[in-house]
């Protein structure tokens, strides 16, 4: 089971109180972007096996927004994050690296 | 104007636990920066309390008080017939300052849970960890419940407050009698 913690509110739950909000720190290409960065923003999404950043709502809780990262593999959580970051910080990188230490590292 | 009508009408079970509807209640979403001075002052006016509830934290006094439901987000307890006086005086404290004030009362429908088994009544249904050492007075916690959110709260010894949307107030009152019925409780967290 998934167990994560909204940093929004404190709370540690498992994954049935969240909502899953697929890929996180995606950079938008709207209008006067060019049809292969469309594209590439709409539908190719990173999936290795292992570390995932994903974005996830507290929707029965605080109904908040937030990051965290993962492992698909084991479903061990790393850590989560505020939404309001646009890559994923220091110290969650930090503690990837000390436990997944052959891990290529964000993009 | 007509007499409010509660979710289900103010219905009782007695199991192994007593599961009530505590019928129409004044509950008022105040929204707006916690730490700031205009909520404190629109907290103070609507119930009188003289704190503002912390993360995760709910204050009571009496019939009236202030819920934490998230981190810009309260909610106001206070009694039906007063809940528009009250939205009225929180919209006037807070002066120019930003602020959320709306009245839901009709919105919601609230059950009181008690009886000695009530911890395990609602562990049933919902993922928290309701252990007293866990889930003691003061907190209130927003989860699910069966298939629908509520939040709820330690109201006394072994008795739980209990909000949810009032659509889905009679699902809640089904579930709760369901899970509070006779015989059925395994004895884990008593």
């Amino acid at each position: 089971m998934l167990i994560l913690t909204c940093p929004n509110c404190g709370v540690s739950g498992e994954e049935t109180e969240f909502t899953p909000g697929g890929e996180a720190h995606l950079k938008r290409f709207g209008p006067g972007s060019d049809d292969e960065a469309f594209t590439g923003y709409l539908f190719e999404r990173k999936n290795p096996k292992g570390v995932h950043f994903e974005r996830w709502r507290h929707a029965y809780g605080c109904g908040k927004w937030f990051h965290a990262a993962r492992c698909t593999v084991t479903l061990e959580v790393f850590g989560t994050y505020s939404a309001q970051t646009t890559e994923p910080p220091a110290h969650i990188i930090d503690a990837i690296k000390t436990k997944r230490p052959d891990w290529e590292g964000y993009e | 104007m007509a007499d409010a009508v509660s979710a289900v009408g103010g219905a009782e079970f007695r199991g192994a636990v007593t599961v009530r509807e505590v019928g129409p209640t004044g509950m008022i979403t105040l929204r707006g920066d916690l730490g700031s001075d205009a909520v404190a002052k629109a907290v103070k006016a609507a119930t009188g309390l003289g704190a503002v509830p912390g993360e995760r934290e709910i204050g009571l006094d009496g019939d009236k008080g202030a819920a934490w439901m998230s981190p810009d987000e309260l909610l106001i307890l206070v009694p039906y017939a007063e809940a528009e006086k009250a939205v009225t005086a929180m919209e006037k404290a807070p002066g120019k300052a930003h602020a959320l004030v709306v009245n839901v009362s009709d919105a919601r429908a609230h059950f009181r849970i008690s009886g000695a088994g009530v911890r395990e009544v609602l562990a049933k249904g919902a993922p928290v960890d309701l252990s007293p050492d866990a889930f003691g007075a003061g907190t209130i916690r927003r989860s699910r419940v069966g298939q629908v959110a509520a939040a709820f709260w330690l109201s006394d010894t072994d008795c739980f407050d209990l909000v949810c949307f009032r659509s889905v107030g009679e699902y809640m009152f089904t579930w709760l009698s369901t899970a509070g019925a006779k015989d059925s409780l395994p004895g884990y967290l008593s």
